[in-house]
């Protein structure tokens, strides 16, 4: 076998702390190698004509590139491998950046240390077999799961595309966080009047299934070839039956029940259409807050009903659906303010959260657009917000930015004006940041303007005074403390990642970050893919996002499933595991082991057998580890090319 | 099991708030907390030493918290107390320094014995409410403070800073109001109950306190208090003390009692004015407990 090796420079991020010349030099002595040299960019064009040239010039029959991570370039070189006539898994990475140039500043010992994994990789490499790629079906379905303004944006576009869609939303109704929005910034549009239209966009597409009042209940296979079960929660209405006139919640006694949708100010009735504009426009009960359910008394709803829809026994109903990829697009929620004790603590009551003054500006809110405290139902003339709640704030956990509070705070202070011209906003804040389009130029107008005064600094205490409040804080740019008499406090709660986020995340075999929002493929180059194939991301599930990017990445996700769909056939990979069925005991371990379901126990003349399905297969390697009789093999991982790779390290 | 501290007044207990030592210690005998004062013990240095320098600041500590060490190896003690929040803030900062050996080195080097350091430190209320329980207060309740509508002020280093104090919420400490509530008492929520009243700052910037203390008592009227209920010695001082500057400086009218939490105890345990010492208060509190019912007034 004739091995050739490269030693990538990668400019100076790896020749800066590791001497490349003599890890090549050295590559020469191991067995095998007939050729070995450094150079600048093995990724680059020059880098991979050399690889190309040097295949033909020595007639190699594998190739080791010691450089970066192979999540970066293993493709990239496996295709190089191919334009050469071999076959792409006569190939091997030595990651002698991230393992080795970027976490030591030792050149000597960084350049051993790079030499032994160049090592490794050949002792691996002569090891290596032929590896032929199969090909299976896609299921040209896509599932959307979340059905705010990112969701609906992808699925709309999938539609678009001519591919069917089934859209998937915990809540009642789709339109997300954007639909309980009153404006938008910075050009203080009607949220509802450019959101409502695509909601009924969705629901009159013919492309598209909504499942709404719906969870994902598990994901099983792969791309191309999803299982998902979605549970179908019990809304206690037939939805085919239901008309949405909404006799039922005029007769509803339990007219006290918490109004999630208006954020908790104001209340509703046990049975519900969350807002106006609700898509599906249907009726849903509360089934905590009504009588019949609880108590087993009422039911004036199902007396009401002019089509008979009410339905008290009705179940949760689990729904198989079959994809071919799937886009989580499941967003955000927002910062539990009550954890800062000088904010009061969730104690007073006119200390709300933006969202709740959001729902008191809008038109179809609780209050019909007219400003209330909450205590009093007083109209309010002293308004301070404070930014930065729950956000940039390392004591409570929450280090990030949440990127779009600073703007919304501007397009509240200019709505206040609007609705109350007597009225003065003063805004804490601690930097603004308004880096889009139009952005910085709309703060300015809040402040120039329409005169809400801003104070750079903290808020140290909130305190009741004579029906009012004290809100004291420091000002930071002129060194004192300011203390300021207000009616209502509006807080700048930021962004947190979606309750279940992590176990859906798990489901859909996807990382999340610390702080529970999902992980892109790539920081830069990757944003709306994930590490899991067929699975993308859009919206505020990956990191708080304001209303473009998240329509941006919607956008994104839909061509992506599209390009995917594109083709007939996917190419299968070929490492996965097999089995030597003359060693195979018939245990059955590897079978209880496989987290993908993909063993399944056979019967062979009479014997138990484990069988491979190679579909289904991940390549992970746990069956491996677990058959006793090393009767089951992982291509490309065999035991024999790992135990070489030890032994070179260690003898 | 019976609870044994070593006690550290501190120099206040023997002036200023001699009423809230006697009357603490009264109360803590009454509950059968076995009080052992810590052997000639110093001034902790106050906010003047370790406004100035930690070191000063630790070494005074550390020379009590040496005896201490000292009182521990004759007998089995649940750890140092004191009813102070300042003396306690010292304590427990001068505690939490020495964790680094370089500066533990060098306050021994300094004090000129080893040093332990190990016992837990707590203030008196914190005894009483976690190691004690305040159910066993409520036993000993014979006149309860019923009709008593009372604002509890813990002051701003009771809880401060959280990571030492190691006690409470440190935006909304409840410890206080829930034993008031127990004495029988009717307990309004104040939001002022951690603020500063300006502590030390009353010797060089009167106007500080008079508008700094001013501010508690004002809101302690509007949410219809007759008494504030304080657990420091400095704050008590602020209220009571300098109560009729700050009505001059104010020009407002407060006849406002400040009490220590441990009088009011003792007058709930039916304890007399040996104990008790309302005598000692500037503003008093006669009128106000004679108008409450099985109270006379006159310290029982």
């Amino acid at each position: 076998m004739n091995i050739g090796v490269f030693v990538c420079h990668c400019g100076s991020n790896i020749a800066g702390t590791v001497d490349t010349e003599a890890v090549a030099k050295t590559a020469l002595t191991f067995r095998e190698v007939v050729f070995a040299t450094d150079t600048m960019y093995a990724c680059s064009e020059p880098g991979q004509a050399g690889i190309v040239d040097a295949i033909k010039t020595y007639d190699l029959d594998g190739v080791v590139v010691a450089s970066c991570t192979p999540r970066m370039h293993e493709a990239t070189f496996r295709r190089t491998l191919e334009r050469a006539g071999l076959n792409k898994y006569m190939f091997e990475m030595a990651n002698i950046r991230e393992h080795v140039s970027w976490i030591g500043k030792d050149k000597e010992a960084n350049t051993r240390k790079a030499e032994e994994l160049v090592h490794m990789a050949v002792e691996k490499l002569r090891r290596n077999d032929y590896l032929e790629a199969g090909e299976f079906d896609i299921n040209k379905r896509v599932m959307v799961i979340g059905g705010g303004v990112a969701g609906i944006q992808a699925a709309l576009d999938c539609a678009d595309g001519g591919l069917e869609v089934i859209l998937v939303e915990r809540e009642p109704s789709i339109g997300g966080k954007m639909s309980k929005l009153d404006k938008t910034f910075p050009t203080v549009d009607c949220s509802s009047c450019i959101l409502g239209p695509k909601m009924v966009d969705v629901a009159q597409h013919p492309n598209i299934t909504m499942y709404t009042l719906s969870e994902i209940e598990s994901v099983k296979g792969f791309v191309g070839n999803f299982d998902v079960t979605v549970r179908r929660k019990a809304a206690y209405v037939d939805w085919d039956t239901c008309t949405g006139c909404g006799e039922c919640t005029t007769k509803c006694p339990s007219k006290k029940t918490p109004d999630r949708f208006n954020e908790f100010i104001g209340q509703t009735t046990a049975i519900n259409i969350p807002f106006p504009q609700a898509i599906p426009k249907k009726a849903s009960i509360n089934a905590e807050a009504c009588l019949k359910l609880t108590k087993d008394k009422c039911g004036a709803c199902a007396k009401i009903c002019p089509t008979e829809a009410i339905r008290f026994d009705q179940q949760d109903e689990l729904v198989n659906e079959q994809v071919g990829a799937i886009i989580a697009a499941t967003g955000y929620d927002l910062f539990d303010f009550t954890k800062y004790g000088e904010y009061g603590g969730g104690r007073y009551p006119d200390v709300i959260t933006s969202m709740q003054y959001e729902r008191l500006l809008s038109a179809s809110g609780p209050t019909e657009g007219h400003i209330k405290r909450p205590s009093d139902g007083a109209e309010p003339k002293d308004i301070v917000f404070i930014q930065c709640v729950g956000s940039r704030d390392k004591s409570i956990g929450r280090p990030y930015c949440s990127g779009f509070c600073c703007m919304y705070t501007a397009k509240q202070t200019i709505l206040t004006k609007d609705h109350m011209p007597d009225s003065q906003s003063y805004v804490f804040y601690m930097d603004i940041r308004a880096p889009g389009k139009n952005y910085d130029e709309f703060t300015r107008r809040a402040m120039e303007e329409y005169g809400a005064r801003y104070i750079r600094g903290r808020v140290s205490a909130i305190q009741p005074k004579n029906g009012r409040y004290l809100v004291k804080g420091a000002d930071t740019l002129l060194g004192e403390q300011v203390e300021i008499e207000a009616d209502l406090i509006v807080l700048a709660v930021g962004a947190e990642a979606a309750k279940g986020a992590n176990e859906l995340a798990e489901k859909l075999r996807i990382s999340y970050d610390p702080y529970g929002f999902f992980m892109e493929g790539h920081p830069k180059l990757k944003p709306v893919e994930t590490n899991t194939a067929g699975i993308y991301l859009a919206g505020s599930c990956q990191g708080p996002k304001d209303i473009p990017s998240s329509v941006a990445q919607g956008d994104a996700a839909a061509a992506k499933v599209l390009a995917l769909f594109s083709k007939d056939k996917l190419a299968s990979d070929p490492q996965v595991s097999n089995v030597k069925l003359v060693r195979c005991i018939g245990c059955g371990k590897c079978e209880s082991v496989c987290p993908f379901g993909a063993i399944e126990m056979i019967d062979f003349r009479g014997m138990p057998k484990a069988s491979v399905v190679e579909t289904v297969c991940q390549g992970c390697g746990v069956c491996t580890a677990a058959c006793p009789q090393g009767a089951i093999q992982l291509s490309h991982f065999t035991d024999n090319q790992i135990l070489a790779e030890v032994n070179t390290l260690c003898l | 099991m019976s609870l044994c501290y070593a006690y550290y007044p501190g120099c206040s207990g023997l002036g200023t708030s001699l009423e809230y030592d006697t009357s603490t210690r009264a109360l803590c005998k009454d509950l059968g907390i076995e009080l052992v004062e810590i052997p000639d013990w110093n001034c902790c240095g106050s906010t003047p030493a370790h406004a100035v320098d930690h070191l000063l600041s630790a070494c005074l500590v550390g020379r009590n918290l040496g005896i201490a060490d000292d009182m521990a190896e004759e007998r089995e003690l649940d750890g140092i107390i004191t009813p102070c929040p300042s003396c306690l803030k010292n304590l427990k900062t001068t505690q939490h320094r020495l964790a680094d050996p370089e500066f533990h080195r060098k306050v021994e080097l300094i004090v000129g014995r080893p040093l332990k350091a190990e016992l837990p430190i707590k203030s008196v209320l914190q005894v009483l409410v976690e190691d004690l329980g305040i159910q066993a207060l409520a036993k000993l309740v014979q006149k309860p403070l019923a009709g008593l509508k009372v604002v509890p002020y813990y002051g701003c280093i009771m809880v401060r800073p959280p990571q030492i104090m190691q006690f409470d919420d440190a935006e909304n400490p409840m410890a206080l109001d829930n034993l008031l509530a127990e004495l029988g008492a009717e307990v309004l929520p104040f939001a002022l109950k951690t603020d500063c009243c300006g502590a030390s700052l009353g010797t060089t910037r009167k106007d500080v306190i008079t508008k700094l203390s001013g501010r508690i008592l004002d809101a302690a009227e509007e949410a219809g208090a007759d008494a504030i209920v304080t657990a420091c010695p400095l704050c008590q001082l602020n209220l009571d003390m300098r109560q009729s500057q700050i009505n001059k400086a104010n020009h407002s009218g407060h006849q406002m009692p400040v009490f220590y939490y441990s009088q009011l105890a003792g007058l709930a345990a039916g304890q007399g004015e040996a104990s008790t010492m309302l005598d000692k208060l500037c503003v008093s509190p006669r009128p106000l407990l004679a108008a409450l019912a099985g109270h006379t007034g006159e310290g029982a």
